[in-house]
C-alpha cells in the first residue's frame, strides 16, 4: 500500500543556482499528484529530492525534510533504503540494453541479490500484468532484448521493473512526453489504476494529463511552489493569479 | 523558366560529379588502409607456409647446424607468457578504468592516473624489459617467464585501463540513473549494470593489448630470455615465438630463416585466432545474458 509523503522547507541546490526554495506539500498516499510547471521551474528536481536520486550529482545539495510514511528519508535512512521504497520512472524509457524483458524487470530484485526463481517467475508476471504489457510479451520474455520493443511498450516495461520492488510509492518524471498518443494513454490508463496501490507523483508538461490523471496538483515557478490544491480547484478556479496565467497559455 | 532547369541540371550534375568523387576518394583510403595487412600476410604465406608442418608444432628447435626442427616450445611459451600479462594486465587494467570514469571522476587522484596511464602507453618496450629485469629478474636471481609476463602485462595495463574508461563513459547517464532508481548499491550498479553494457568496448580495448604484446621481442629479451628447450616451468626461461624469430632471422643458414618466416605466419594466425575466439565466446555469453 502506498503511504503519504509530508514535504517541510525543502531547499534543493545545483552548484550556486538555488533550484528549490521552501518548497512544503503533503501529498496524500494512494493519490495521484501531479506537478506542473514551465520547464527549468524545480519540479523535477523536486521529485529527485523524494527518492534522493537529487544528491548522485556531486555539486548538488538539500535541507529541508521529506518524511514518507514514518521516515524521514534524509535523517533516518540511506538513500539505497530510501530507492528501494520510492520507485523512478523517468522521462525517456532506460531499459538495460543488455537484458532480457524477464532480466530488465527483475533487475532490481536480481541486483540486490534475490534469487528464488519460483518467486521471481512470479514477481515479473506480475509485475508485467500491472504495467499492462503482460500480453504482449509474455510469449518472448527471455528471449527478446528489453531494448528491442516499442518506445511505449519500453517505458511500460520501465514501470513494470519498478514495480517489481514493491515501492510504496511511484515517482513519475514526464513519463509520457517521449512516447506517441496511442503510449501516452495506455500509460495514463495505467497511472489511473495503479493509484489504488501506490502513492504517485507524477511530473508533467501536458496540463491535459494532469487534470485526466491527478486528484492534486501542485504549481511550481522559479522554484517555488505557487499553489497546491485539488486538480478541479487548480484548473477552474485557481486562487493565484500565477497560476492562472499559466494555465490558461499565457506562458510557458 | 527553361534557364532555370538548365541551371538547375549543371547544378545537379556538378552534385553528382562531387559525390562520386567522395565516394572514389573514401574507397581508396579504405584500399590504402587494408592493403599492408594482406601484403604482409601474403608474403608471410608465401615465404613461411611452405616451411610448416607437423615438425614445426611438435619438436622444439634443433642444434645449431642441424636442419628440421620447430617451435613447439616457443608457442607453447608465448602462450604462457600472454596467460600470465593477461592475469596480470587485464584485471589492473580494468580496474583502474573503473575507477577513472566511475569513482575518481574529476578527482587529482584520477587525472594523476590518466597522465601516468598515457606516458606508460608511450614508454618504449625495451624500457618495460629493463624494469621487469630490475624488480623481477634482480630479486629472483635468473631470468623467467614469470618476469617476461609481468613485462608483458604492466604493458597491457594502460591500453585496457584508458579502452576501459572511454568505453564506460559512453554508457548513457540514464541506465546508471535505472540502476539506482532501483535501490542498487553504487558498487553494483558499476559491476553488473554499466560495466556490462560496456562489455563489448571493454574486450576490443583487452584484445587490442593482447595483439599488441604477443608480438614483442624487446621486453622479453632480458626477462624470459628465450629457451632452445621444452620449459613450463614458470621460474625458468621460456622459449617465446617473437624470440625464435628473432634468434632464427640472424642466423647464418637458410634453414632457420625459413623457419623464422614460418614463426612470424604462426604468430600472427595464433594471434587472429586467439583474438575471434575470444570476440565469439564473448558475443555469445552477451547474448545469453539477453536471453
Amino acid at each position: 500500500m502506498g503511504v503519504g509523503i509530508e514535504v517541510t522547507n525543502l531547499n534543493a541546490w545545483y552548484g550556486a543556482n538555488h533550484t528549490l526554495q521552501d518548497i512544503n506539500l503533503p501529498i496524500p498516499a494512494n493519490h495521484a499528484t501531479a506537478l506542473i510547471g514551465p520547464s527549468g521551474c524545480g519540479k523535477s528536481t523536486f521529485v529527485r529530492c523524494l527518492n534522493r536520486m537529487h544528491e548522485t550529482n556531486p555539486i548538488a545539495k538539500v535541507t529541508g525534510s521529506v518524511r514518507i510514511g514514518e521516515t524521514d528519508i534524509y535523517a533516518d535512512a540511506s538513500p539505497v533504503e530510501v530507492r528501494r521504497r520510492v520507485g523512478m520512472v523517468f522521462q525517456r524509457p532506460n531499459p538495460f540494453p543488455t537484458m532480457s524483458i524477464y532480466d530488465n524487470v527483475a533487475s532490481g530484485l536480481k541486483l540486490n541479490g534475490f534469487s528464488n526463481r519460483r518467486a521471481l517467475d512470479e514477481i515479473v508476471e506480475r509485475s508485467l500484468k500491472h504495467a499492462a504489457l503482460w500480453d504482449e510479451v509474455k510469449d518472448d520474455l527471455k528471449k527478446k532484448s528489453g531494448a528491442s520493443l516499442s518506445g511505449g511498450q519500453q517505458q511500460r516495461m520501465c514501470i513494470a521493473r519498478a514495480l517489481a520492488v514493491d515501492p510504496e510509492v511511484l515517482l513519475m518524471d514526464e513519463p509520457a512526453s517521449a512516447l506517441d498518443p496511442v503510449s501516452t494513454s495506455k500509460i495514463e490508463d495505467l497511472i489511473f489504476q495503479l493509484k489504488s496501490q501506490y502513492t504517485i507523483v507524477i511530473v508533467t508538461h501536458n496540463m491535459q494529463q494532469a487534470a485526466r490523471v491527478a486528484e492534486k496538483t501542485g504549481f511550481f515557478l522559479n522554484g517555488r511552489m505557487v499553489e497546491f490544491d485539488s486538480t478541479h480547484k487548480i484548473f477552474t478556479n485557481p486562487s493565484d493569479k500565477r497560476t492562472e496565467d499559466y494555465i490558461t497559455g499565457r506562458f510557458g | 523558366m527553361r534557364a532555370r532547369i538548365q541551371e538547375n541540371r549543371t547544378r545537379n550534375s556538378i552534385r553528382a560529379f562531387t559525390d562520386h568523387l567522395a565516394t572514389a576518394l573514401a574507397i581508396l583510403a579504405t584500399v590504402l588502409v587494408v592493403a599492408p595487412l594482406i601484403v604482409i600476410f601474403v608474403y608471410l604465406l608465401y615465404k613461411g607456409a611452405s616451411s610448416l608442418n607437423v615438425a614445426f608444432f611438435t619438436q622444439i628447435p634443433k642444434p645449431e647446424g642441424e636442419t628440421g626442427g620447430g617451435m613447439a616450445n616457443a608457442i607453447v611459451g608465448s602462450g604462457m607468457l600472454l596467460a600470465i600479462a593477461s592475469l596480470l594486465g587485464i584485471p589492473i587494467g580494468i580496474g583502474g578504468g573503473i575507477y577513472l570514469a566511475e569513482f575518481g571522476r574529476g578527482t587529482r587522484l584520477a587525472n594523476a592516473i590518466r597522465f601516468t596511464a598515457d606516458v606508460l602507453n608511450g614508454v618504449p618496450s625495451i624500457v618495460m624489459g629493463i624494469a621487469a629485469y630490475s624488480l623481477v629478474v634482480v630479486p629472483m636471481h635468473h631470468y623467467s617467464a614469470l618476469a617476461g609476463g609481468v613485462a608483458l602485462g604492466i604493458m597491457m595495463i594502460p591500453t585496457v585501463t584508458r579502452t576501459t574508461e572511454e568505453m564506460l563513459l559512453m554508457v548513457p547517464h540514464s541506465i546508471r540513473e535505472a540502476a539506482l532508481g532501483l535501490g542498487v548499491p553504487n558498487w553494483r550498479s558499476v559491476l553488473s549494470i554499466t560495466l556490462k553494457t560496456a562489455s563489448p568496448g571493454v574486450i576490443t580495448g583487452c584484445m587490442l593489448a593482447f595483439a599488441r604484446v604477443a608480438g614483442e621481442t624487446a621486453p622479453l629479451l632480458f626477462t624470459a630470455l628465450g629457451n632452445q628447450f621444452w620449459s613450463v616451468n614458470l621460474n625458468r626461461e621460456i622459449a617465446a615465438l617473437p624470440l625464435q624469430i628473432y634468434i632464427y632471422a640472424q642466423s647464418p643458414y637458410d634453414d632457420q630463416h625459413r623457419l623464422a618466416w614460418a614463426g612470424a605466419l604462426v604468430l600472427i594466425v595464433l594471434i587472429v585466432l586467439a583474438v575471434s575466439l575470444v570476440r565469439y565466446v564473448a558475443s555469445r555469453g552477451i547474448l545469453k545474458g539477453a536471453s
